[in-house]
């Protein structure tokens, strides 16, 4: 098998993307049409993986990955699963409100572990949902119901409700204790979440709402880099993976003069910094070995990390500059910027792929490695297993950079401008339609 | 079960004895009353000191009245006696942490907490020396002690005595706030007040609420050994703060081993067997913890009741404190007020400032507005968090472009050096321009660094100069000079920089 960092550039995320795509083929419950979270024993459903799952179909049609009538098979069965499940907000249910709990078993779609009704990935379910609508355009039975079914569970989601009558969207609810009072201030995966919800036809949030939210943002200049201020990078990428945001900009980056496709590559910037001046002191971290997002890590209880007495967060939201910060990087953060900033993000992947190849199995990306508590430099610390998260993502940004393909497919959808224009954005492929958009 | 015994006593020793007789002597017979004060002084805490020696110093007749303690929270229950505990406390987590210095870490570090508890009382008793009532008398002032009542609008009585005055300043200052919580009472529990009495370190320590009192305390006693439970209602600490600077103390609270609980409320305090046992709720988990003692530090209530302020016709709120006016002036024109009970940022110098605005505004005729003080604070946890000025969401609440120079500490060679790298300085200044809105420090010595900010808030100097002042090398202090030099080079435009290209390349 060829090493990977050897391939030309096309070759190389031709590979690694059709690997990202592999992970929702080989987790996903036939039945139901559900996708397990990570690919280890036991692991339940997250909803916001099975909106990667359904954001992945139309790619892997398009790339020859999958045949059309199989794709549309996989997402007619999780759309009917999400139509019929129980929405009675029990806590055995499967959502409330049209929304959805953010962890459910994979076989009979109730809700486990106690978690919350989550309004952030509820979004990211049905922007992978409305994705779905977007391609699947054919005049035949399956794929015109697949589309009302869209229709319907977005229709049928209360963005209202999750307000709570505050100012902005709660994060989450439980049947148990009500909304959850969690600080959700500055920014965020968020826009894409505020976008579905000021987009909705039958429920929808007031502009205000977006704000209020936007109010909160800290605009900063750190290492010489101007930008609004989030310390994980997934917080970067997590709305550009469905919203083309080039260009368009919302009242607060018209004031600074400024998009939130350039700030995504501005903490490029700062990631590479922070790293290359290692303030905690940890192996491999240089400007071409970087990555500090959210995703699994070490803890001291683990049989192969060789610590001595530092402090391991495992699955935790790592961020620049304040941390927390063990050592632990994320190479799917690191290729999910590709859109941003390709040349940086292929001169690092290459680098990490050749010193670490550990941190790849079948092409498939780890969810994060850690040299410092490694059995030595060269054999780090690697998580187990895939997650969905890092493969969707990974997936589509690979897509968005190559062709556009997933922009260019919701920039068409009305739900989206809509929300977007209410939200205050402006300018770009707002003002007439999407430039590469197909309908 | 341990055997703390949660009951406090002050303990009587030479430093007790030394401060009592400075801040409130037993023998002490107040004077025979003028007919008539040009300024009577309501608490002689930061604020009614501070007051008097400017009116004794004006050549004014002042009586001041204290009900218990000259020096009031600060010297007595509050900033000295913490700050000397912390150090103290700060040590011991030296010591533990000797390696990261490359120094040995000692061999059974065992503390002696009556030890920290005795240097607490001698330093806050040779403190005590500066507001003793002695001193004040010497000044001038005729020095009261006695429970006061408003007689009418210009008249006030000191137990049985009565009081003439033309003005009068109310500076009672608050006294803990205890929460409303089943059982708490019967249980028993410590605070700001009484916890500096303590001899014997409790084992197992809940502090209850994240404000800065509360994690002041809650670290330093961890830091002395204590098992610490620090329980917070809201999602983070210090909920004024930014929340950047919340989250690096929740993982400084994380490394030094502290339990944190946010989110999280007491429902009920119950001792059962001679244990005491608190039970919390967070979102849908309850969960019960044993402890030897409880801390409740969540708040301040302001000291209004029983001095009949209706005779005066003095309008207040049992939870607001007395209300003001931008001259600090009650809804009596002859009546002000200064300090804690009338303000919202309740700080030893915002106190004393507020009272000066007092004298100045009784006195003379003054318009000086509460507004126009420029008040920085600081939480002495470890790393400190201070801040200055406007919040980032306060700014863009009123609409304010504001933009932020971040410099973190990892970022400056001195902090490099002592191992101090954790926390930033974030300086706000209105977008567009050099003008400083504000700043918030978190560093190891941030309440030091956060003067040179107020002072160049206070001089009206922006960014661009503070980028000309050479500071000495190497200092923390740097961080905030790097702030103001990422400024000047974001000024830098291209235009400019085209130019000296050109003019290069002649």
């Amino acid at each position: 098998m060829t090493q990977l960092s050897t391939l030309p550039d096309e070759a190389l995320l031709d590979r690694l993307q059709c690997a990202a795509f592999g992970y929702f083929v080989q987790n996903m419950n036939p039945r139901n049409g559900l996708v397990a979270d990570t690919s280890r024993d036991n692991s339940p459903v997250s909803i916001a993986v099975v909106g990667f799952a359904l954001s992945s179909y139309p790619i892997a049609v398009e790339r020859g990955w999958m045949e059309r009538a199989d794709a549309v098979q996989r997402s007619l069965a999780v759309l009917r699963f999400f139509r019929d499940s129980d929405q009675s907000g029990s806590p055995t249910a499967t959502g409330y409100k049209g929304f959805y709990y953010h962890f459910l078993d994979i076989h009979t779609g109730a809700r486990v572990w106690q978690s919350e009704l989550s309004m952030i990935d509820t979004a990211l379910l049905m922007a992978g949902v409305l994705t779905a609508s977007m391609y699947f355009t054919a005049d035949t039975p399956d794929e015109t119901e697949l589309r009302e079914l869209a229709d319907f569970l977005y229709r049928r989601i209360d963005w209202c409700w999750a307000q709570d009558d505050g100012d902005t969207i709660k994060q989450g609810w439980k049947p148990e204790s009500g909304f959850l009072h969690y600080g959700w201030e500055g920014y965020s995966e968020a826009i894409v979440l505020y976008v579905l919800a000021l987009g909705s036809p039958t429920h929808p949030i007031k502009g205000d709402c977006y704000t209020a939210w936007t109010a909160t943002y800290q605009w900063e200049n750190l290492y010489d880099n101007d930008y609004l201020y989030a310390g994980p990078l997934f917080v970067h990428q997590f709305s550009h993976a469905w919203i083309d945001l080039r260009g368009i900009r919302d009242s607060f980056m018209r004031e600074k003069d400024f998009d939130y496709f350039e700030n995504s590559r501005s903490a490029v910037s700062i990631q590479r910094r922070y790293t290359q001046l290692n303030p905690h002191e940890f192996a491999g971290y240089d400007e071409n070995c970087w990555g500090l997002s959210a995703g699994d890590g070490p803890t001291d209880e683990q049989p192969d990390v060789f610590n001595e007495e530092r402090r391991l967060f495992g699955y935790a939201a790592r961020g620049v500059p304040y941390g927390p910060d063990d050592g632990t990087l994320s190479p799917s953060a690191v290729l999910a910027s590709l859109p941003f900033a390709p040349e940086r993000v292929l001169e690092a992947m290459r680098n990490m792929l050749t010193r670490y190849p550990q941190m790849l199995t079948d092409d498939r990306l780890a969810s994060s490695f850690n040299p410092t508590v490694g059995a030595s430099v060269e054999q780090p610390w690697v998580s187990a297993g895939h997650y969905g998260l890092d493969q969707g993502i990974v997936l589509m940004m690979i897509e968005n950079h190559r062709s556009q393909f997933i922009w260019q497919l919701t920039s068409a959808c009305r739900h989206i401008s809509d929300g977007l224009r209410r939200a205050g954005f402006e300018g770009g492929w707002l003002r007439q339609g999407h430039p590469g958009g197909a309908h | 079960m341990s055997s703390f015994d949660a009951s406090i006593t002050t303990p009587k020793d030479d430093y007790e004895d030394k401060r009592l007789a400075d801040v409130h002597p037993q023998a002490w017979v107040n004077p025979e009353p003028a007919d008539r004060y040009a300024l009577i002084i309501v608490g002689a805490g930061s604020a009614g000191v501070a007051a008097a020696e400017l009116a004794i110093a004006m050549g004014v007749k002042v009586a001041m009245i204290e009900r218990h303690l000259i020096g009031g929270t600060c010297l007595n229950t509050g900033c000295v006696p913490s700050k000397a505990l912390i150090r103290t406390s700060r040590l011991y987590a030296e010591m533990r942490d000797a390696a990261r210095y490359g120094a040995k870490v000692p061999d059974n570090i065992q503390v002696d907490f009556a030890a920290a508890m005795e240097r607490v009382r001698r330093i806050r008793s040779h403190l005590s020396g500066r507001s003793s009532v002695r001193r004040l008398a010497a000044l001038g002032v005729d020095m009261f002690f006695g429970n006061v009542r408003f007689a009418g609008p210009d008249t006030l009585m000191v137990n049985e005595q009565k009081l003439r005055f033309a003005k009068a300043m109310i500076a009672t200052g608050t006294r803990p706030h205890v929460p409303t919580i089943p059982g708490l009472r019967e249980a028993g529990f410590l605070t700001n007040a009484n916890i500096f009495n303590l001899t014997e370190l409790p084992p197992r320590l809940l502090v209850i609420g994240g404000g800065p009192v509360g994690c002041e305390l809650a670290q330093a006693f961890r830091h002395l050994g204590a098992q610490v439970t620090i329980v917070q209602d809201k999602p983070l600490f210090l909920e004024k703060e930014e929340r950047d600077a919340a989250q690096i103390l929740s993982d400084a609270f994380a490394r030094d081993g502290l339990e944190v609980r946010l989110n999280t409320q007491v429902t009920a305090v119950r001792v059962e067997n001679g244990r005491k046992l608190v039970d919390l709720v967070s979102a849908d988990y309850h969960s019960t913890i044993e402890v030897d003692a409880i801390l409740t530090g969540v708040g301040r209530a302001p000291n209004v009741q029983g001095l009949d302020l209706e005779a005066a016709g003095v309008d207040y709120d049992a939870d607001n404190g007395i209300g003001v006016d931008d001259f600090l002036c009650t809804s009596n024109p002859r009546i002000y007020a200064a300090g804690d009970v009338c303000l919202e940022e309740q700080y030893t110098d915002t106190a004393a400032a507020s009272a000066r605005i007092v004298v100045h505004n009784a006195l003379m005729r003054g318009r000086k507005r509460l507004s126009k003080l420029v008040i920085p604070w600081c939480t002495y946890t470890d790393p400190e968090i201070s801040h200055v000025g406007m919040y980032v969401r306060e700014a863009n609440r009123k609409g304010i472009p504001v933009k932020t120079f971040t410099v973190p500490m990892h970022q400056i060679d001195r902090a490099v050096t002592d191992s101090e790298e954790i926390g930033f300085v974030k300086i706000h200044i209105r977008d567009g321009t050099d003008t400083i809105l504000g700043a918030t420090i978190v560093a190891r010595h941030a309440g030091e660094m956060i003067n040179e900010i107020t002072l160049a808030m206070v001089a009206g100097i922006g960014l661009r100069t503070l980028a000309k002042v050479i500071h000495a090398y190497p200092t923390q202090a740097e961080a905030i000079r790097e702030a103001a030099k990422a400024y000047v080079r974001t000024r830098i435009t291209q235009r400019l920089r085209a130019r000296l290209q050109r003019w290069l390349a002649r």
